[in-house]
């Protein structure tokens, strides 16, 4: 029934993927002493970078976002009507497009700060290490909260629709669902080798958190499509 | 039989707790002990061998040294003296090492690096094991043979001052003593002067021939601040000043012709970074040893010390004083200090410590004579007959030196050899009995998991099919086959079992137990295995039901993952950080579902704007909004305000190995300049447990919660820790033991009148609310006796964890509705959790074993015990405790048999690590720190097990009462 949608999802995450592969190959190649271990810092701006550039970029192409306008949530669908009746046309198109995107900014900054804030609750130190910190926090919004920015727009409502159990209206949430829980996850197991006493370069703060989190990510975006591929006789989207 | 659930898990616990007390028998090795149950003597001593005529010379080398004197400083660390600022830490001492007529080793001692196996090490030359830890609470008279016992028998005088540890394990040994307590750690001064003082009139006098000073204050600066703190200096070249003032004392002392003096300055353990000690970490093993005296050859500069193990003292002293090494001994002697004796007197020393590990040998190893060492000892023992054969002929050439220094170094070699041979022994195992153990322990594990359908079922009542168990032919079979397997281990074993040791009618009692366990398990099985698929066949309503939520696969994967990290050893070094870290994804699940739970709420209940769900069943909000808004947000600020409150609590305390030495919140606080702060957040705190615990207590314990709480303040001010603000923080301080049992008699009420509410409840009238509060004065007893053992810097744990569990009790367990095994597992991580936000470790050496004597004038090994387990063990109890009161109180509302299931859950979970830690540390049992960190989790994880058991029979003291209410 979606084989359309299946095929282009997994063609969207192999070209995510390649993106991480790329970001992670081009600067080892360009620049001198660029190593996952040794400058991950760099590194890890490169693969937040890439996946949030190619992943805004896929999904503007493919249109994913009109669902959300669609289906959802009075907040957008209410200037829209609005702009219908007044047929103002472009004008409020624009606006209304730009509000979005402010708002999509302040909703990635707020996620950073967000993870930034759990993860310090995990332990993490407070003071030292914050850049560390907040870098791993920007990787983890990348790979999550850009993503649910890019199907579902700036709309908590849909966010938490989308994260409460039976709360998938369309193939992309059942997607988004499984990426975000594999990267969350990655990330989460990523720890567990910290207070090892192996003293291996990728046991430094924050790197095995970092790399659980990226291979959670990638691990998602292979199983989502396939996991929806083999399931589909059973899922069932109510609006959709 | 049909037993309800909490009695089946509380006795199920019970079992367990005597097999793994089995298994720890088994498994701590029995020191090694010399058949002989008498003492070496001077008679027994083996004559000096003489090849060829029978030996005719039985003559005793002369004693190389006339006075000894003893300098142990306490956790005095190698690097101390020999590092780099030992210039400037010691610089008499660093100067007799460099230029002086003396020899330095660094000792290595052996974990436990605490001070009473070290202690018996030095002066028995046995490696004492792992169980003289927890022996170190109270030290009765030392049995075995040593030094001090040796000396005395042979007329020498001792004077001893310092750490009465001594005096304790030596009573009436002593001509002279005087004994410091250790346990007043804050004081690193006065217990060092108690010494000090005794030296100058000692040294004048010419009445005794050993003086032993056993210096604390260095112990406790390393308590209180670390290693690199600014308090080292100054007492370490106070330490220096004393070795340089007896030094002198010794020169002047010394006359001409007599026999040199001895002056040895050693430590009994080493300092971690932390400043603590017990572990196997290098800077706690290794210790410096200086011997001083005239007898040995000017030194020319500094030289790395040798490394020696501390063992090896006791032989060199006890050879060095002409007494008979001590029979269990396993040091060898230290050839520097033979240096400037005959080789022949060489070779007879080297003899004598041969000959008494040879001896020591053939009695702890079956097959002693396919040891190499042994075998070299007795060549050695032959070319020397063949020496002296020579010597005494008068043959003075050098073919005869050079044949004795072969000698010497074959008896060097023998000598360590059979002395590593002998270490090895202590890591023996009793396997018999840790088998016997661990499958006692299996079966009853086995059984807890097959009634776990019955046991959580509506019911709470687990079927056991005791009777036919008995009655049945493969009980009896199998008790048959259990003895004979039983007969023929303990005859055919050579080394000693505990298990065959204890009397027939315990084993009878054993073998039967266990056969019947094993026949109850297989029919418990057996009804299982066809019931399986009838139930999946037939209900598939039950199996659409057995559908697990996000947080019970959280709760499945972490107690499972818990359990398989207790495999490695940084996971149990820093198994607080495995706590923690599932205690946050706890919180942050539980957030999720108040979120959904809310939020959903609110989406269906109607929203202005525009409803979410397709499902637009707008029931109506009957409930006014402005009821719901305030309790909802209250709802969705406990996950975080609880996630905040650990990030806080675990700064308080840095526990384990690897971050201990980071600097915390709770070294801040106890800081001098800092006691203000902390007098006010100790106020603030006993006032909001006042405030907390209150609530649901009669007006007689409000009154006696709030004296109680004030006796608490006023004893930490008593103690020091904490000022009022009109006392002047100058003023002496007291043990405070009036203050504490000022606090005691109101816990003894408070407990007193929660009792008397209970009983009245349960036999006068059936009131559940009278019940009720029963239990949560009881439980505030508990709360206040935990707050009076508690450190003032403690304090905001015990804080936290009432704040937590009231909050979660009202927003989060009861309006989402968790059920009660949900409800225990949450009580029992929270429970994990504090154990280690109060600062306590998998590592013996943070146990506070200081609160063992709040209130008491001295030692009393009962309430010390008592008061000791309470409070290393008071997070877990309390929220254990928290949970029955939870689960009785709340069990009108929600099913009656909530206990039942809280009591089984809370068996399971303690149960499940126990089991397997066990065969895990069986099978990690040549680890290289199975001493170091095992062995300590071991201890704990027994004793956390046998508090579960206490926990669960209050339990059922809990659940008797529907029983009796329903009738
Ligand atoms: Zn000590
Ligand atoms: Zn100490």
């Amino acid at each position: 029934m979606w084989d359309h949608e299946i095929r282009a999802m997994a063609s969207t995450h192999a070209i995510i993927a390649a993106s991480v592969f790329m970001a992670t190959v081009v600067p080892a190649a360009l620049v001198r002493g660029f190593s996952v271990y040794g400058t991950h810092l760099p590194w890890l701006y490169a693969v937040s970078g890439a996946v949030a550039a190619v992943s805004v970029a896929a999904f503007w192409l493919l249109g994913i976002s009109p669902p959300t306008k669609k289906h959802t949530l009075g907040y957008k669908e209410f200037p829209k009507s609005r702009c219908q009746a007044f047929s103002k046309g472009s004008q409020d198109k624009l606006i209304y497009k730009l509000s979005r995107l402010f708002r999509s900014c302040v909703y990635f900054f707020l996620s950073c700060l967000f993870f930034h804030a759990v993860v310090v609750l995990y332990g993490a130190p407070l003071i030292e290490s914050a850049l560390e910190t907040f870098s791993l926090a920007v990787l983890l919004t990348s790979l999550t909260t850009l993503r649910c920015l890019c199907v579902l727009g700036p709309n908590v409502q849909a966010w938490i629709r989308v994260f409460s159990r039976h709360g998938a209206m369309s193939v992309w949430d059942t997607c988004l669902q499984i990426t975000v829980a594999c990267t969350l996850v990655g990330a989460w197991v990523g720890a567990f080798p910290i207070p090892l006493d192996w003293d291996r370069p990728w046991q430094v703060w924050p790197v095995s958190c970092s790399l659980g989190a990226t291979i959670g990510f990638l691990t998602g975006l292979v199983a989502a499509p396939a996991w929806i591929h083999y399931h589909r006789k059973q899922l069932t989207y109510k609006c959709k | 039989m049909k037993v309800r659930s909490s009695v089946f898990a509380s006795f199920i616990l019970i079992l367990e707790a005597v097999g793994v007390a089995l298994f720890l028998r088994g498994f701590f090795p029995v020191p090694l002990k010399s058949s002989l149950s008498s003492k070496s003597k001077l008679s027994d001593l083996p004559a000096e061998p003489l090849a060829g005529s029978s030996p005719n010379s039985s003559r005793l080398p002369q004693p190389l040294f006339k006075r000894v004197v003893i300098m142990l400083v306490d956790a005095l660390r190698e690097d101390f003296v020999f590092g780099p600022n030992g210039r400037s830490y010691m610089p008499y001492t660093r100067h007799l090492v460099e230029r002086g007529s003396s020899h330095s080793f660094v000792a290595k001692a052996r974990p436990p690096t605490v001070t009473m196996p070290r202690i018996k090490a030095l002066t028995t030359g046995t490696i004492p094991g792992f169980i003289d830890v927890v022996m170190n609470l109270n030290s009765p008279a030392l049995l075995e043979d040593n030094l001090v016992w040796q000396a005395k028998a042979a007329g020498k005088r001792m004077v001893f001052y310092g750490d009465d540890t001594w005096v304790r394990l030596f009573p009436k040994h002593f001509m002279e003593h005087d004994g410091t307590t250790s346990f007043f750690v804050s004081d690193y001064t006065e217990v060092d002067n108690n010494v000090t003082r005794h030296l100058d009139s000692t040294l004048k006098r010419d009445d005794w021939d050993i003086l032993i000073l056993h210096y604390l204050g260095l112990d406790h600066i390393g308590h209180i601040s670390g290693p690199h703190s600014s308090l080292i200096q100054p007492k370490l070249l106070e330490m220096d000043d004393v070795l340089k003032k007896i030094h002198g004392a010794l020169v002047s002392k010394e006359a001409e012709g007599s026999l040199p003096y001895l002056l040895v300055l050693c430590g009994d353990h080493g300092m971690s970074e932390t400043g603590s000690h017990g572990g196997s970490s290098e800077p706690e093993v290794n210790t410096p040893l200086v011997l001083i005296s005239p007898a040995f050859k000017r030194k020319v500069g500094m030289e790395k010390p040798e490394v020696v193990e501390q063992v090896d003292l006791t032989p060199t002293l006890a050879l060095g004083l002409g007494l008979p090494i001590s029979q269990n001994s396993v040091g060898r002697l230290i050839p520097g200090v033979l240096e400037e004796t005959s080789l022949r007197d060489q070779l007879r020393f080297l003899h004598l410590n041969g000959h008494q590990l040879s001896c020591l040998l053939k009695d702890s190893t079956p097959d002693y004579e396919k040891e190499a060492g042994f075998e070299q000892f007795r060549m050695a023992e032959r070319a020397h007959g063949s020496w002296m054969k020579l010597f005494l002929e008068g043959n003075t050439s050098e073919v005869l030196t050079n044949m004795g220094r072969k000698v010497l170094k074959q008896y060097l070699e023998a000598l360590a050899s059979m002395s590593s041979a002998l270490s090895k022994q202590l890591g023996k195992y009793d396997m018999y009995s840790m088998v016997a153990g661990m499958v006692f322990v299996f079966q009853l594990l086995l059984v807890l998991l097959l009634a776990m359908p019955e046991a959580l079922s509506g019911e709470a009542t687990v079927d056991l099919p005791v009777l036919s168990a008995l009655l049945s032919l493969p009980f009896y079979l199998l008790c048959l086959l259990l003895a004979s397997v039983h007969v023929l281990v303990c005859t055919s074993a050579e080394s000693s079992c505990y298990f065959c040791s204890l009397s027939w009618g315990l084993v009878f009692a054993a073998v039967a137990l266990s056969s019947a366990m094993f026949c109850i398990l297989i029919s418990m099985a057996m009804r299982r295995l066809p019931l399986g698929p009838l139930i999946h066949g037939k209900s598939p309503s039950r199996s659409s039901e057995w559908s697990l939520s996000e947080l019970d696969v959280l709760l499945l994967a972490g107690t499972v993952g818990h359990t398989l990290s207790l495999a490695a050893s940084s996971f149990v070094e820093e198994e607080h950080q495995i706590w923690y870290f599932l205690l946050n994804t706890l919180c942050l699940a539980v957030f999720q579902d108040v979120c959904r739970k809310y939020f959903r709420e609110q989406s269906a209940s109607g929203d202005e704007e525009e409803p979410v769900l397709p499902s637009r069943d707008c029931h109506p909000s009957a409930r006014s909004r402005a009821e719901v808004l305030p309790e909802r947000w209250l709802a969705l600020a406990t996950p975080p305000f609880t996630l905040v409150c650990c990030r806080l609590l675990r700064s308080l305390n840095q526990t384990g190995v690897q971050w201990a030495h980071l600097p915390d919140v709770g070294h801040w606080l106890n800081s001098s300049e800092h006691r203000t702060l902390l007098s006010l957040l100790a106020a603030f705190c006993l006032f909001l447990i006042y405030f907390l615990v209150q609530r649901r207590c009669s007006w007689v314990s409000k009154v006696a919660l709030a004296l109680g709480l004030l006796g608490v303040y006023s004893y930490r001010a008593a103690v020091g820790n904490v000022g009022f603000p009109w006392q002047r923080s100058g003023s002496a301080t007291s043990k405070g033991t009036v203050e504490a049992r000022f606090v005691y008699v109101f816990i003894l009420g408070i407990l007193f009148t929660g009792t008397k509410d209970l009983l009245r409840s349960q036999i006068v009238t059936a009131d559940a609310e009278l019940k009720s509060r029963g239990l949560w004065e009881i439980y505030s007893g508990l709360v206040l006796l935990v707050s009076l053992l508690f450190r003032a810097h403690n304090l905001p744990v015990l804080c936290c964890c009432l704040l937590i569990q009231t909050l979660m009790a009202q927003f989060i367990w009861k309006r989402l509705h968790y059920d009660a095994a949900q409800t225990t597992i949450m009580h029992y991580w929270f429970g994990q959790a504090f154990f280690y936000f109060q600062g306590n470790s998998n590592n013996i050496a943070t146990v506070d074993i200081s609160v063992g004597f709040v209130g008491l004038e001295s030692y009393v090994e009962a309430p010390a015990v008592f008061l000791t387990a309470l409070n290393t063990y008071a997070g877990p109890l309390l929220w254990a405790c928290h949970l029955v009161c939870y689960l009785s109180s709340e069990r009108g509302r929600r099913s009656p048999v909530a206990v039942g299931h809280g009591c089984y859950c809370l068996a399971l979970l303690r149960s499940v690590p126990a089991a397997a830690y066990i065969v895990l540390v069986t099978a990690l049992r040549y680890h290289l720190f199975i001493w170091s960190v095992f062995s300590p989790k071991l201890l704990y994880e027994s004793m956390h097990l046998l508090l579960t058991a206490g926990v669960c029979l209050f339990f059922i003291t809990m659940e008797q009462s529907p029983g009796s209410s329903k009738s």
